[in-house]
């Protein structure tokens, strides 16, 4: 089929699948353990943990995409321990954007997941408890299967709102063809060079994608209403 | 002693201080109002509460000190929750085998039909929790506990959620678990039925200190406590079966010196057994009568007359060898028999019931 996406519009799909898909993994992964933590927790901690995680919904993607910039950076703490790693700097490398659409696509993960521990309450837990299971037990075969709803809506806004962020990509990434060129800064490219067919290529697909997404997320939380979160959208 | 817990737990607006030395065998009935701390002293005892700062040994475990805090996965405890607490996510049997599975020395298949017939579940087994009434879950919920092998079992007012109908379903089962159970059993009440047909000692707590503590024969024998813990006055009896069935269908009860009738109960030649005899249930003349329709017509004398109550009512304490009986009649029937102190009188009791 004829399609109106050029090879490197193709490229730049199959990246910033990559990278969604990869950054979604990783916020599950990272995001569960906070969200747990500030389910449950009583600590006078939890407001300033909750705004960190929150931050990126309020800062423009270009300040989050600075600090990372300069933080990921030779002379960056994080650079240096890359570099002493051998693993050299992350800017303007896929594991770069991984690491800064992490950060930026937190709240996105970690609310969900925190609304529906909450819903809980932590009766199950406690009850699994004194049924001989452990934490990391509790965790699985509680509240993983009770919580669903609300790990795959964060898993589902997490990887639709990785695949939407521009700014953040720009300043840490660049806009290196199959490495750092992800769909939105083609877009910017295309635009840019006043190629508007192909813009609306990609742009009208990034639409039916979202509308999608939204779409599924919405079902999916009416259908279980009586769990999970809808944070954000 | 091989249950010890001392524990203080600080909430913002009361202190729970217990020191206790916990029975080994039988049912203890942990009683006092709603906010006296009774469910906070379970769930310390369980090691759900982690701000409980103290000393719990069991047997020869210690399952909390100044440097342990045995988490409550590690504890051999069974744990009933007030309101039915079974996974939703899981059908009846996987609720069964959740705590089982995860034992070092699990069950075995006849052990577990043993406690599911007991408990009358067998037709739930394959039942969605969702689809069982607030009983059904209550009973799963026990069954869940006994599965683990526990080595005493903790009851946070396991009946509070239920209807009249199913909380004597249920208190007829624990019944039935007492009698076949070796393990101690923790029983958090604020119900003086509980106790009455439960319990074999007791602990009083009140405003997070215990008051009272020991054999429940020896507390509820002061009627003086079991009116400061029910607004109903009645007498408990402890005595032993003579005769299950005599000639007339009746059954024949020891109460010290005492006999007592009363119609044919389901019980057997020298069971012990409990009696409740209401106050009001007691009637007293000053001669013997004869011609009557009362079962139970015993010879006492009054020990003490307290003063009338606003609705013109006396209660009476009367004595009979070595045992007394509460009785309550109107301020105006005592002035007429002018009743006193010492005096022999005859009290009829009208009904009498078997809690146990």
């Amino acid at each position: 089929m004829n399609t109106g996406f050029s090879q490197a519009d193709l490229i730049a799909i199959w990246l910033t699948l990559r990278i969604a898909t990869v950054t979604t993994l990783v916020l599950l992964i990272i995001g569960s353990p906070i969200a747990l933590w500030l389910a449950r927790t009583g600590s006078r901690w939890k407001g300033p943990v909750s705004a960190v995680v929150a931050l990126p919904l309020v800062l423009p993607p270009t300040v989050l995409g600075f600090y990372l910039l300069i933080i990921m950076g030779p002379n960056g703490p994080v650079g240096e321990l890359t570099r002493a790693l051998g693993l050299g700097t992350l800017p303007f490398t896929f594991w770069g954007l991984v690491v800064a659409s992490t950060i930026y696509s937190l709240p996105f993960v970690v609310q969900p997941i925190q609304n529906a521990i909450e819903a809980l309450g932590p009766r199950p837990l406690e009850v699994a408890a004194t049924l001989r299971a452990g934490p990391w037990d509790r965790f699985f075969t509680i509240i993983l299967p009770l919580a669903r709803p609300g790990f795959v809506t964060a898993a589902i806004l997490g990887f639709a709102h990785t695949v939407g962020e521009f700014g953040v990509i720009l300043m840490v990434g660049g806009n290196i063809p199959g490495v750092t060129q992800v769909i939105s800064v083609q877009i910017y490219d295309h635009v840019e060079a006043m190629e508007y067919t192909a813009a609306h290529w990609l742009s009208g697909g990034m639409v039916v994608f979202s509308f999608i997404i939204l779409t599924l997320v919405y079902s999916f939380n009416r259908r279980r209403k009586s769990s999970g979160g809808t944070y954000g959208v | 002693m091989a249950f010890k817990v001392t524990v203080r737990v600080r909430y913002p607006d009361f202190l729970l201080d217990v020191d206790l030395a916990i029975a080994e065998r039988g049912v203890t009935v942990i009683f006092g109002p709603s906010g006296s701390g009774k469910t906070s002293l379970l769930r310390t005892i369980a090691g759900l509460n982690d701000t409980a700062q103290g000393q719990i040994t069991f047997q020869d475990q210690v399952w909390q000190s100044e440097r342990i805090f045995l988490p409550p996965h590690r504890r051999p405890i069974g744990y009933i929750f007030q309101e039915s607490s079974l996974f939703d996510h899981m059908n009846v049997r996987q609720n069964l085998a959740y705590g089982r599975k995860r034992t070092r020395d699990p069950m075995t298949l006849s052990e577990q039909q043993h406690i599911i017939d007991l408990l009358g579940i067998s037709h739930l087994l394959d039942r969605h929790c969702g689809q069982l009434s607030g009983g059904e879950r209550q009973r799963v919920a026990i069954g869940r506990a006994l599965f683990l092998k526990p080595e005493i079992l903790l009851m946070d007012e396991p009946m509070a959620a239920l209807d009249f109908a199913r909380k004597r379903e249920i208190l007829t089962l624990l019944e039935q678990l007492k009698a076949d159970l070796k393990i101690p059993l923790l029983y958090v009440s604020h119900n003086i039925d509980d106790v009455t047909r439960l319990a074999d000692h007791m602990v009083i707590l009140a405003a997070g200190k215990v008051t009272r503590h020991g054999p429940v024969e020896q507390i509820l024998s002061s009627h003086k406590m079991l009116n400061s813990l029910c607004d109903e006055p009645f007498s408990l009896l402890f005595g032993q079966v003579i005769t299950p069935e005599t000639r007339h269908h009746l059954t024949e009860v020891s109460i010290g010196d005492a006999i007592i009738r009363m119609p044919r109960q389901k019980v057997k030649k020298h069971q012990e057994i409990r009696l409740h005899i209401h106050a009001r249930d007691v009637s007293l003349t000053l001669i013997r009568p004869t011609q009557t329709s009362v079962l139970n017509i015993l010879d006492c004398h009054i020990l003490s007359i307290k003063d009338p109550t606003p609705d013109g009512q006396c209660l009476i304490e009367l004595g009979l060898h070595n045992i007394s009986i509460q009785a309550r009649i109107s301020a105006y029937s005592c002035v007429q028999l002018n009743l006193a102190p010492g005096q022999r009188v005859f009290a009829q009791i009208k009904a009498v019931s078997l809690v146990q």
